[in-house]
């Protein structure tokens, strides 16, 4: 799958080769909307969504909330849904949700070799990089690889597991928290916590990387 | 099926890139077939399985030089035609020609926000006992259905352990078809990376798939 949106030439089906793709998805809703099967105005409800207000700040909730909290942490990883959906956090692509941690022992890594699954309720929406085929070609046979594209190296002594998503199951890496964040608010975790980290392609931010204020 | 999607383990696509800052929708038309598809399932003319199935039969050469929301947009053409929805020529018209067929439900604005962050769970009550436990070894089957499955070629033939039992789901490879949901137990099979990749597999590495009880034997 390409990246670069400009000027495909692969549009031989369907009896609209020289349609620009931007023509051909006019078409279609417009299609599809005068045949009543579709509402525009849930069209637009649902971009808005996914959008503007699901995304990886509501992971980061879960994150910080399971750092600063052991029972919380401890019912995050036996059982993630409900754990998650304590914080009012939950929907589509997240109905049956695996939380895993990071320890100094074990990295964990999450992919989709087989399509883009990914946990949309704690992450929003994959970037392009997660549902194109580099990532989701090498993430199971390369992964220390890949995780050096990403500029993390992790010690020779940390395992890594890598969860490929092949069903309906969906994952969450819960990172290690970063040192010196002893008296961190919540909020201010949250705030160190990226999406990549959630993902295993990254670590969180790390306090001499992005100095963050410190609560008074 | 072994098509251009069941990526696990190739060669020769190049580095991971990154995005810095990347967008959520990187054209306005993306914006758009992500809307029409997520509203067109809810119609219950198929279902999330079906898509997947859909958008991996493209053939090879054409799934890899798609972009991904290329992919969505060139299944869900398929999907609606194969349903009768609409014609190949009402789609390349944009024009309605036929009377609409009826579909189970139409996806409203209002509540959406609601609907959607209550999620469509996918499994299932039980009505047989799992066949594997924890801790028990098994054989992912040397299987190669032509039609859609989620065992990916890299896992197959090869030997893993129950890591978990994580419940009973729609099971994708018939309910992609509409023939039937098949409540089916799934597990959490953990592979070593050297299991799978030999002398190359990341030492000490593990790999896990989410893996349906007919993708599994005894070993």
């Amino acid at each position: 799958m390409s990246h670069d949106h400009a000027h495909h030439d692969h549009d031989h089906d369907h009896g609209s080769d020289l349609a620009p793709v931007e023509a051909r998805v006019r078409a279609l809703e417009s299609l599809l909307t005068e045949k009543g099967y579709i509402d525009p105005a849930a069209l637009d409800a649902l971009v808005e969504l996914y959008e503007t207000k699901v995304g990886p700040h509501a992971g980061a909730r879960v994150v910080a909330r399971a750092w600063v909290d052991p029972d919380y942490r401890a019912r995050l990883l036996a059982d993630a849904t409900p754990a998650i959906a304590e914080l009012d956090i939950g929907g589509r692509g997240g109905e049956h949700m695996v939380v895993v941690e990071n320890t100094p022992e074990t990295h964990n890594l999450v992919v989709c070799t087989l399509c883009s699954c990914y946990p949309w309720p704690v992450l929003g929406l994959p970037p392009v990089w997660y549902k194109a085929p580099p990532y989701r070609a090498r993430a199971v046979i390369d992964p220390r690889g890949v995780l050096a594209e990403f500029g993390v190296t992790l010690p020779e002594t940390t395992r890594i597991t890598v969860w490929d998503s092949t069903a309906e199951t969906r994952y969450m890496v819960l990172p290690m928290r970063p040192a010196q964040t002893e008296g961190f608010s919540e909020e201010a975790l949250a705030a160190l916590v990226t999406r990549d980290s959630m993902i295993g392609t990254g670590l969180p931010t790390g306090i001499a990387a992005a100095p963050v204020e410190m609560p008074v | 099926m072994n098509g251009a999607q069941d990526l696990g383990g190739a060669h020769g696509f190049g580095p991971v890139v990154p995005e810095p800052d990347e967008p959520v929708f990187h054209a306005a038309w993306e914006r758009r077939v992500f809307a029409l598809a997520m509203a067109m399932g809810y119609t219950g003319a198929w279902n999330l399985d079906g898509s997947r199935a859909n958008r991996e039969s493209l053939p090879p050469a054409e799934y890899l030089a798609s972009s991904y929301y290329e992919i969505w947009l060139k299944a869900l053409e398929k999907q609606v035609v194969a349903t009768g929805l609409a014609t190949p020529a009402e789609i390349a018209a944009g024009r309605s020609a036929e009377p609409a067929k009826p579909v189970a439900r139409i996806l409203a604005g209002e509540g959406l926000e609601e609907c959607f962050r209550a999620g469509f769970p996918s499994s299932r009550a039980a009505d047989a006992p799992a066949r594997f436990a924890v801790g028990d070894t098994v054989l992912a089957r040397n299987i190669h259905p032509t039609g859609h499955t989620r065992l990916p070629r890299y896992v197959r033939g090869k030997r893993g352990r129950i890591l978990r039992v994580d419940g009973v789901f729609v099971f994708p490879d018939t309910n992609a078809y509409r023939a039937g949901e098949n409540p089916t137990w799934l597990y959490t099979v953990a592979f070593t990376a050297q299991d799978l990749w030999g002398e190359s597999g990341d030492p000490g590495g593990v790999v896990t798939v989410a893996a349906f009880e007919p993708y599994l034997d005894p070993a």
